[in-house]
């Protein structure tokens, strides 16, 4: 293996990766305010579906972006409803929202474009543009570092710029601003929040409105990328973000690193129909299946213990 | 302390959600510019017109009768089991592989045999989840979720490259013998005289899962270990104070699930398809959640829910083929139906309840 395969390994995680980071930061903050967002799933698949619906009827990926995250924010205000309005169980509300996306996408995709559940293929603006990083081309000329930069670091989309800004972001709100404090004790001590005179149902709004807003933000990511919505085009990433977030122990940078080892391993699966050890050769299904594998090991608690907020998944009751 | 007579809550409450599911499926299909009545006129005639329509309504209601009652022992002790995907796949593995292990002479041979290996891989699959939440505290619905993926790799893989027939361009297993046949509905009922549709899919595993059924309501209200699942999930350190063995439970009560979910491979991959294909499972798994929802995770609420379901995947078929509103749709009914008995109850509870306290003062006061 060169070093220029190497790199466009690199290069072809970051792609993969980018829509697992920002659904996995749309699971953190919701998780981390104590809503267990089961329905990541289905948030990014009705994003997907309705800014590939939208970029494909006006031809703008931006207009695109706008219908996909009021999609995702849409069903993540229902998860609300359900979860923290009237109190029922999160993991059940997080299943019916994704059966929901899997089901409506197709028959509403079908009754608009007939197309047997696609949208329109997206061209031109309607799908986001790569960025050429400043001296790219020219750079390229330089060995090692030149390849590097070209490949790997320019050449992406606004969206995974924005992916990689939104981990330092949401590490500032979370650990260095007042509502980011507010938010994790709402989801490790809800009453302390409400004794303290804080509402704890608008704080876990508001984490499921960013949830909602980032979701939509991967969906359209997904859609731009594949040019157009296919049928269940999300195909688990929401369910492997979830796991990244296990992954991650709840944490921005760890997410980072957590999304790009799965991005990698995609990347390489899909590179490889089967990697060979000697005599031994790895099968495909086995690279496909290895991100679910980890974070089971992680569950485990084998390699170190991944404790989650000590309050999600419990709907909060007042005391009378 | 009760607000509600008991009959509200067992049946009033779960009728006025699925009203409420179908009313709001009823709005999608208007405004996908279709006309409702007539869905509901298709779906009937298509699930219930004719002896093959019924037939593929009681094939796919078996299916769902396994997966829900999975889905339900398993809440019984307060676990949700999202894995009764991958447990009912491991289920067709381990079917497939009794039935392609001897050449079976007759079915009544088989058929216990299948339903040992059927029931042993999906408690095996299940086992794992279990044991890590027993053991080591993970999360049974996140590891369940994973092990349904890494199932479908594991089948995935064997189906390409282990089961498969060598020089076959299809992904699947070998036919099954002869003697592994299972009756179907046309065979059970024809020396009685009755004509039944004889290409059509259901078959004994429906009276299978009418006994299962049965057992599952002994297990649950009349035996020690159906007491101790249901102090379990009722409370964990009430159980713990009456010298309940947590571990053990939530170990035995994911088994049994397992079971359930992968004996629900003799309907599917025994008597429809006799042979392994690849998913075969189509999504019973995840209705087996909206089937033990929607049947409060009572035995003859199951029945009843799965019998719905069964009605709704076959009419849904229909409806696609008449009126080209896709398949898909069910999927929406089944997303609104999780939705409205399950996560949303308490909108349907809360005025419910505020009703039979304001009737109840009422009748006080006239006293």
């Amino acid at each position: 293996m060169d070093y220029l395969t190497i790199i466009q390994i690199l290069d072809s995680s970051l792609r993969l990766a980018t829509p697992l980071l920002l659904t996995c930061l749309a699971g953190l903050f919701s998780e981390r305010a104590g809503v267990v967002d089961i329905g990541l799933e289905g948030k990014l698949l009705a994003a997907a579906f309705l800014s590939g619906a939208a970029a494909a009827v006006t031809g703008s990926i931006w207009i695109g972006l706008l219908a996909g995250v009021a999609g995702s924010l849409a069903f993540s205000m229902l998860h609300g409803l359900a979860s923290i309005t009237f109190k029922g169980d999160q993991l059940i509300s997080g299943v019916a929202l994704n059966f929901l996306a899997a089901g409506l996408t197709v028959v509403i995709g079908q009754s608009w474009f007939q197309l047997g559940g696609r949208t329109p293929s997206l061209s031109g603006d309607g799908r986001f543009e790569a960025w050429n990083l400043p001296f790219a081309d020219a750079m390229s000329k330089i060995p090692v570092i030149g390849p590097a930069y070209d490949e790997l670091i320019s050449g992406h989309t606004t969206l995974t710029y924005l992916a990689l800004l939104a981990v330092p972001l949401s590490w500032w709100v979370l650990y260095r601003s007042r509502f980011g404090l507010r938010l994790r004790a709402v989801g490790e001590n809800p009453s302390a929040v409400d004794t303290a005179g804080i509402s704890v149902v608008k704080l876990r709004y508001a984490a499921l409105v960013i949830a909602g807003v980032l979701c939509g933000l991967a969906g359209t990511y997904l859609a731009s990328l594949a040019a157009g919505f296919v049928k269940d085009m999300s195909a688990g990433r929401g369910y492997i973000a979830l796991a990244a977030l296990i992954f991650a122990k709840w944490r921005p940078w760890y997410a980072l690193w957590a999304t790009l080892l799965f991005g990698l391993l995609e990347a390489i699966g899909n590179r490889y129909q089967s990697i060979a050890l000697g005599d031994f050769v790895i099968p495909v299904q086995f690279m496909q299946a290895l991100p679910y594998i980890l974070t089971v090991i992680i569950l485990a608690g084998f390699v170190g213990k991944a404790i989650p907020p000590r309050a999600s998944g419990q709907s909060y009751v007042k005391e009378r | 302390m009760n607000k509600m007579p008991k009959w509200a809550d067992a049946v009033l409450i779960p009728l006025i959600s699925i009203l409420l599911a179908f009313f709001f499926s009823g709005l999608v299909i208007w405004a996908i510019g279709k006309d409702p009545v007539v869905a509901i006129k298709t779906m009937v005639q298509g699930a219930f017109g004719s002896t093959s329509g019924i037939s593929y309504t009681l094939y796919y209601a078996t299916n769902f009768i396994f997966t829900g009652l999975a889905v339900a022992v398993a809440y019984h002790a307060r676990l949700f089991n999202i894995g009764g995907e991958g447990q009912a796949m491991l289920g067709g593995l381990g079917v497939t592989l009794v039935c392609l292990a001897v050449p079976w002479p007759h079915w009544t041979l088989a058929l216990p045999a299948a339903m040992i290996g059927g029931a042993l891989f999906g408690a095996a699959w299940a086992f794992i989840p279990a044991w890590l939440q027993a053991k080591r505290g993970s999360h049974i619905v996140i590891t369940t979720i994973m092990f349904n993926y890494i199932g479908a790799a594991l089948l995935g893989y064997l189906l390409t490259k282990v089961l498969k027939v060598p020089g076959s361009m299809l992904t699947e297993s070998a036919r099954f013998p002869e003697g592994a046949h299972l009756p179907n509905f046309s065979e059970i009922l024809a020396p009685f005289g009755i004509n039944f549709s004889p290409n059509a899919p259901a078959n004994m595993a429906f009276f299978v899962a009418l006994l299962c059924t049965f057992l599952f309501w002994i297990l649950i209200w009349k035996t020690r270990l159906g007491y101790e699942i249901r102090a379990y999930g009722q409370s964990e350190t009430a159980a713990k104070y009456a010298g309940i063995n947590p571990s053990r439970i939530v170990i035995i009560a994911m088994l049994i699930s397992g079971g359930l979910a992968g004996l629900m491979a003799i309907n599917n991959v025994m008597g429809e398809a006799e042979r392994l294909i690849d998913n075969a499972v189509e999504g019973a798994g995840f209705i087996g959640i909206a089937v033990a929802l929607m049947g409060r995770n009572h035995p003859i609420g199951i029945l009843l829910a799965a019998l719905l379901f069964g009605f709704l995947y076959q009419g849904g078929a229909e409806l696609s083929f008449w009126e080209s509103i896709p398949r898909e749709l069910v999927v929406v009914i089944q997303a609104l139906v999780i939705m409205f008995t399950g996560a949303l109850d308490n909108m349907v509870r809360m005025p419910l309840e505020k009703l039979f306290v304001a009737l109840g003062k009422n009748k006080k006061k006239e006293a």
